[in-house]
């Protein structure tokens, strides 16, 4: 078993509304060093072990999980805890 | 006319859709379950707007894994006119039927109320019965409306002729104030607003209507009159 960690954050350049408003609050209570703030999303998958598991997490974010327009991704695989 | 709507699990604007083309439009129309759906034997596609699988992950990634978008691919590469209104447009974006993505709404908010719009482009098959650079009103009713593209895209877009409608004030932060573009094509459009839920003076605008009329006209011309 392998755990893949999947982080998704919005591509450079693409505006990031969430993130705004987080760094708003943040400046509001006083942590005003925060200059910028990017909202993303993380995922965590246990997959069976195989040969090209790289490659099929690879054509899973680009099929599904991360939109390429959008959004960039990147994870690491790990040895899975038994659960 | 027959006009398939197409129904996902979370669609909620289904039956508007139907309303539209059955009742207001008066021709036929099917609501037609995602799953069973065989789209061969109809003359348009109608994509509602909703939730579709409760927009996990992003909306209408998961609608657009769905076994019929290989048909709704094959039926728009035979030039069938599909309209996507809101998570319809959505789904359309994220099965690449159409370029670009979405975003979340620029405030934020989920707005819900009337817009007016430019009909930036009255030569395609949905907009014929509109006037060139006319400004109508319809309801937009959505959390992420900000349509989306990279420079190169946008270009390619306007190369094209392909923005259809733009927004006379942007609402939701919409790349080039679009509202809805269609395919290169043209016979695959996606809009935000909501054209079904604006056609007769009942429901406070009939602005939507001639979008309908526009398909059926053009429909009648292509495949009747030259019959």
């Amino acid at each position: 078993m392998k755990k893949v960690k999947i982080h998704i954050t919005l591509k450079e350049g693409v505006l990031d509304p969430q993130g705004k408003a987080v760094q708003g609050s943040l400046n509001t209570l006083g942590y005003e060093a925060v200059q910028k703030v990017r909202v993303g999303k993380y995922m965590e998958l246990y997959v069976e072990d195989s040969a090209n598991i790289e490659q099929q997490i690879e054509d899973m974010c680009v099929k599904l999980l991360a939109n390429p327009v959008i959004e960039d991704y990147h994870y690491t695989v790990e040895e899975g805890v038994t659960q | 006319m027959k006009f398939a709507v197409i129904v996902f699990p979370g669609s909620n604007c289904d039956r508007d859709m139907y309303h539209a083309s059955k009742d207001a439009l008066g021709e036929e129309a099917d609501l037609v379950w995602y799953a069973d759906a065989n789209l061969a034997s109809y003359d348009a596609i109608l994509l509602p707007g909703g939730f579709s699988y409760g927009d996990y992950l992003r909306t209408g990634a998961i609608a657009s894994t769905s076994t019929i978008v290989s048909q709704l691919k094959i039926q728009a590469d035979k030039g069938v006119p599909i309209l996507g209104v809101c998570n319809g447009f959505q789904i359309l974006l994220e099965s690449g039927l159409l370029p670009g993505a979405m975003l979340k709404n620029k405030n934020l908010k989920f707005m819900c109320r009337f817009e007016q719009l430019m009909v930036e482009n009255n030569h395609t098959i949905f907009t014929t019965a509109y006037g060139e650079k006319e400004v109508i009103s319809l309801p937009i009713a959505h959390g992420e409306g900000n349509y989306y593209c990279d420079p190169t895209a946008l270009a390619s877009l306007k190369a094209n002729n392909q923005i259809v409608f733009s927004y006379v004030n942007n609402p939701n932060g919409s790349v080039a104030d679009i509202a809805g573009i269609v395919n290169e094509r043209g016979n695959v459009l996606g809009m935000m607003p909501h054209p079904e839920r604006a056609v007769e003076a009942l429901l406070g605008c009939d602005d939507g209507l001639k979008l309908f009329k526009s398909m059926l006209e053009n429909w009648r011309e292509a495949y009747v009159a030259g019959a």
